[in-house]
Parts: C-alpha cells; sequence; structure tokens
C-alpha cells in the first residue's frame, strides 16, 4: 500500500534520513522504532508531504506521490496525527473534529464520523464545546486521533500517540490503535515505547541516524539480542 | 458651561460611533491577516483609499444614470468591496506570497515591502485620477435623497448617517457569522493557529490566506466607500490617517483579535470625536479640534509602552 524508496532527507545541509526504504501493507500495523532524533518524524513529515524528500521515491497505491504537496496527500487517504499532537488551541473540541472533516463535504457523513469519535472517546462528547488548549494532555492525543479520523484515512500515520501520558491512558490508546487496525485502518506507528509497540505490531523497523538498521515481523524484532538491549531495557 | 458640555454628548457620542464603525471595519484588514500571517499589512490603508476612490467614481459616472441614491450606494459599495478586496489578493501574491515563499524570516522585510506597496498604490490611485479627471482630488457628488436628515432626542442624524450604521454593522454582523460558522472561517481560524498542522486537514494555506485578505480588504473598501459618503472629499493620500488610526484600533483591542479590533475601532472613533469636541472648549481654544488626531497616536504610544496585547489581549491561554 505505501513503499517509502531509498528515501533522502535532509534539513538545510544535515541529512535526517540516508537511503530508508520501508513498505507498509495494507491492514498491517508497522511500527518504526528509534532513539530520539533517529528521523522517525522526519519520515512520517515525509510521507505526508509536509517535508520534500531530496532524492528517493514515495509510493502509495502505485501513485507516485512525493511531489504533491501536504493538502493534497490527505484526500488520498494518509491521516497524519502530528508528534505533539498539534490540535487547534482556540478552536473547540468540536471544531477541532470539523476541521479533520475539511475535505469532507456530506454532512450528514461529518455527523455520522462525529458521533463515531464521541463513541470511541466519550470524553471528547463532554469537552465538546471546551477549547482544545484546555484540554489534558491524554485528551489532546485523543482528539488528534479523532480528528485525523475524520476523514476516514485508510492509513494512518501516528507519531508517539503514547507520549507524555499515564501508563493507563497509554494502554487504553494503544487498545484503540489495535481496534482501529481491526476495523480495517493500516497503521504506521512510531513509538519509544518499544515494547508496546511491538506487542500490537505485525512488523517493525529500526532507524539509526538516520539509517534503517533492522526490519522484521515483531516477534523476530522482539527476540533479537540487539533490539532487548537498546530498546527493551534488556 | 458643563450644561452646554453635557447637551452636546449624545451628539458628540453619535459621531463618534459613526467614525468608529469606520475604524472597526478598517481595523479588521490589520487584525485578520496579521492573525493569519503575522504581518502588519501597512499597505492596508491603501486598499481603504482604493475603495473610498472606488466610491466616489462610481458616484460621479452613475449619478446620472441610477437616480435612487440608495440604490447608487449600493452599487457604490459593491463596486468598493469588491476592488479593494480583488487590489488586496493581487498584493498578497505579487509582494508578500514571493517572500514567504523565499522563507524570508526577518520581519522587517515584509514591513518595508508592505510601506513600498503603500507608495505604488498611491502613486498609481494618483496617476489614474490625473489621467482621467485632471485631478486628483475628489469629491464625494451629493444626492438628494441621501441628504436628508431627522432629529431623534436631540440628535441630529443624516440620513447617510443611517446608511453607515446599517452598512457597518451587517459587514461586522456577516463577518463574524462567516468566521465563526463556515468552513472557511474556520479554515481561517485554523491557518491562524497553526498552517503547518492545517495542511494536514487538507486546507491549501496560500488560498485561505487569499481568502483572508479578500474578506479584509473588502470590509476596508466599504469602509472607504462609507467614509467618502460622510466625510466627502478624497485623494490618493486619504488612506494614511484613518489606516494608522485604524491600526491603532486594532491594537487596542489586540491584534489579531477580531472582535477586539471591532471593540478598539468603536473605542477609538469615541475617543477621537470627544477629544476633538472638548479639547478645544476646555482649553479656551488653546487646543484646537485638529488635535484629535493626535488621540490615535498617544493611545499608539501607550499601548506599546504598557499594553502591547491590547486590551482584550489573548482570549484563551494556551497549552503547548
Ligand atoms: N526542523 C528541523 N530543522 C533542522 N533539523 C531538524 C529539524 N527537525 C529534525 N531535525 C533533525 O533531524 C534529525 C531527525 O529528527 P526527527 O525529528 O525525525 O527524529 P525522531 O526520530 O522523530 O526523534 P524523536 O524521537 O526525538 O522525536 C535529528 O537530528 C534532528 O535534530
Ligand atoms: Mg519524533
Amino acid at each position: 500500500m505505501l513503499e517509502l524508496n531509498n528515501a533522502y532527507a535532509a534539513y538545510g545541509r544535515i541529512a535526517a534520513l540516508k537511503d530508508v526504504t520501508i513498505s507498509v501493507k495494507k491492514g498491517e500495523i508497522v511500527t518504526l522504532l528509534g532513539a530520539n532524533g533517529a528521523g522517525k518524524t522526519t519520515t512520517l513529515r515525509s510521507i505526508s508531504g509536509m517535508l520534500k524528500l531530496k532524492r528517493g521515491e514515495i509510493r502509495y497505491k502505485e501513485e507516485s506521490i512525493g511531489k504533491f504537496p501536504a493538502e493534497r496527500i490527505v484526500g488520498l487517504g494518509i491521516g497524519h496525527v502530528p508528534e505533539g499532537r498539534k490540535i487547534f488551541p482556540r478552536l473547540t473540541v468540536e471544531e477541532n473534529l470539523g476541521i479533520g472533516a475539511y475535505l469532507v463535504k456530506d454532512r450528514k457523513l461529518i455527523h455520522e464520523r462525529k458521533q463515531k469519535a464521541f463513541e470511541l472517546f466519550p470524553i471528547l462528547h463532554e469537552r465538546r464545546n471546551q477549547k482544545g488548549g484546555t484540554l489534558s494532555g491524554g485528551e489532546q492525543q485523543m482528539l488528534a486521533i479523532a480528528r485525523a479520523l475524520m476523514q476516514d484515512p485508510e492509513l494512518l500515520l501516528l507519531d508517539e500517540p503514547s507520549m507524555g501520558l499515564a501508563p493507563i491512558l497509554v494502554d487504553f490508546i494503544f487498545d484503540v490503535i489495535r481496534t482501529l487496525n481491526r476495523q480495517g485502518k493500516t497503521i504506521l506507528l512510531v513509538e519509544q515505547n518499544a515494547r508496546m509497540a511491538l506487542a500490537i505490531a505485525h512488523r517493525g523497523y529500526i532507524l539509526q541516524t538516520g539509517r534503517l538498521v533492522l526490519a522484521g515481523s515483531a516477534k523476530e524484532l522482539e527476540a533479537n539480542p540487539e533490539v532487548q538491549e537498546a530498546y527493551l531495557g534488556g | 458651561m458643563l450644561d452646554s458640555l453635557l447637551s452636546l454628548l449624545p451628539q458628540i457620542l453619535f459621531e463618534g460611533l459613526l467614525l468608529g464603525f469606520v475604524y472597526a471595519m478598517i481595523a479588521l484588514g490589520y487584525t485578520m491577516v496579521y492573525g493569519v500571517l503575522e504581518l502588519i499589512n501597512f499597505a492596508h490603508s491603501e486598499i481603504f483609499m482604493i475603495g473610498a476612490v472606488a466610491g466616489v467614481e462610481i458616484f460621479r459616472s452613475l449619478s446620472n444614470i441610477i437616480h435612487n441614491g440608495y440604490l447608487l450606494l449600493l452599487v457604490a459599495i459593491v463596486v468598493g468591496g469588491l476592488v479593494s478586496g480583488l487590489v488586496a489578493i493581487a498584493m498578497e501574491r505579487f509582494a508578500y506570497r514571493p517572500l514567504r515563499r523565499r522563507g524570508t524570516t526577518n520581519r522587517l522585510v515584509p514591513l518595508i515591502t508592505a510601506v513600498g506597496v503603500s507608495f505604488v498604490l498611491q502613486d498609481l490611485v494618483r496617476l489614474i485620477e490625473a489621467l482621467w479627471h485632471n485631478e486628483f482630488f475628489l469629491r464625494m457628488a451629493s444626492v438628494s435623497d441621501l441628504e436628508g436628515s431627522v432629529t431623534v432626542l436631540g440628535i441630529f442624524i443624516q440620513y447617510k448617517s443611517i446608511v453607515v450604521i446599517v452598512v457597518s454593522l451587517a459587514m461586522l454582523a456577516g463577518l463574524n457569522l462567516l468566521v465563526n460558522k463556515t468552513r472557511l472561517g474556520t479554515a481561517i481560524r485554523t491557518v491562524a493557529q497553526d498552517m503547518d498542522t492545517a495542511r494536514l486537514m487538507g486546507i491549501n494555506p496560500d488560498r485561505v490566506v487569499s481568502s483572508t485578505f479578500f474578506i479584509g480588504g473588502s470590509l476596508g473598501g466599504v469602509a472607504g466607500v462609507l467614509f467618502a459618503l460622510q466625510y466627502t472629499t478624497i485623494s490618493p493620500y486619504s488612506g494614511f490617517l484613518p489606516g494608522i488610526k485604524a491600526f491603532t484600533a486594532a491594537v487596542l483591542g489586540g491584534i489579531g483579535n477580531i472582535p477586539g479590533a471591532m471593540v478598539g475601532g468603536l473605542v477609538l472613533g469615541e475617543l477621537e470625536t470627544l477629544a476633538g469636541t472638548y479639547l478645544p472648549t476646555l482649553t479656551n481654544g488653546t487646543i484646537g479640534t485638529e488635535y484629535k488626531d493626535i488621540i490615535a497616536f498617544l493611545v499608539l504610544i501607550l499601548l506599546l509602552l504598557f499594553r502591547p496585547q491590547g486590551l482584550l489581549g489573548q482570549i484563551v491561554k494556551e497549552k503547548v
């Protein structure tokens, strides 16, 4: 469904991705792991068009999308839940959801999806008239996911959804991810929490300073001694 | 003496309201553009002036054809709003967007560009008017059915003043609806908060920026037509003073804050009118009415010194 071929990205003259090749097949949860600064966020930003690759290719459903602007890529069915949630602080919860469905013209459909989002995250329904900026971190993360779901993407890019959340909320978010996957969403998950990510993923990749160093099924990676040492705390 | 001062008050407050609405409409252009681009578009005063000139030209060329003054005014308002809105779009497209594309981070660069655009527009209008009419000081043609007046509760009210109030209220209410209830309005607020993330929603920021310039520009243009109607003489340089006063109004309300610009405009209109009337009386003429223009600058300086975030400031405190 998605392929990155020899992706090379740089900020100014500093390379952030060096010839990264990864793929995500329909129906999978694929996780992208790595230490701080490894290039995980850069990978997701390249896929969603926020950052243009210097070299390499991005294919989505057999189409080369590397040159498309971000606002067009969303329309192809790639939803991006960015690092740090990035909800709109001065829009209400409901307006945040509404803007998530910016490309959806059918009002009935928008309404239905809002209801679905509220079913998934009932707390957002309680908070629907509150400004996004006044939500707690966990609520903001739920809102960020719900907002991306409003355009019913086939592929969901999640950038560290568990960051800064209490353990119970982390469990909840991972449950949500698994549920979404069962409902048919393909997921590319960037995480620091390698243990939990590998527990729900089918496959994984490990990035180190912009280079891909390991790839394999979640089981293989969990069993790999290097991975255990570096990412699973021995 | 106090009695005579007080008896003037309702009339003065009314005049202040008229002026305030005009300032509020211009101020919205400054504040909306600042909201999305963090750019102070100093050339907005010329957008206002162009609306005023367009209004005068419509009156001049159509008053023999359209005899109903209100219909004529409606045409002038629509044309003035459209022309200003389109000029504002062009200004963004050709002056500011190339700078954004180049990723210029120095704030001085767009500011200087804005000043340059101002000069270009002033002299362009001057050139056109000079070639067309051989003069560039224009007088609004007076149309008889707009010239009537009534006195209500001791306040002398011209019909055209009523038009100014009705049109301003309608525009302000319309803008509120547009910004808060429509898809475009939500997109504008979204881009204003986080342009990058807005793109992840499928919003094309360039289009939203263009729309913002158009909306702000049309409001400025309509304000120009109303200003010309009320104060009759217009030149290519008429934008400067109302422009800088409206900018003050925008800062007064908290730049980037839409309701703030409306409040700021009204407050400044009242302050200026009150000062224009009472200063000469209170100082036995030592300080003449012409000093009223200083009020705006005084307010601006005081604001920048003591309360740069404006009266209303930021409505919501943001969590990171
Ligand atoms: N806007 C930027 N300008 C310059 N360099 C950047 C920028 N964003 C990221 N980088 C650099 O690119 C490299 C990869 O960053 P990236 O954000 O993709 O890492 P990451 O794997 O997401 O890290 P983290 O786990 O901390 O989020 C880092 O060395 C980082 O310093
Ligand atoms: Mg990151």
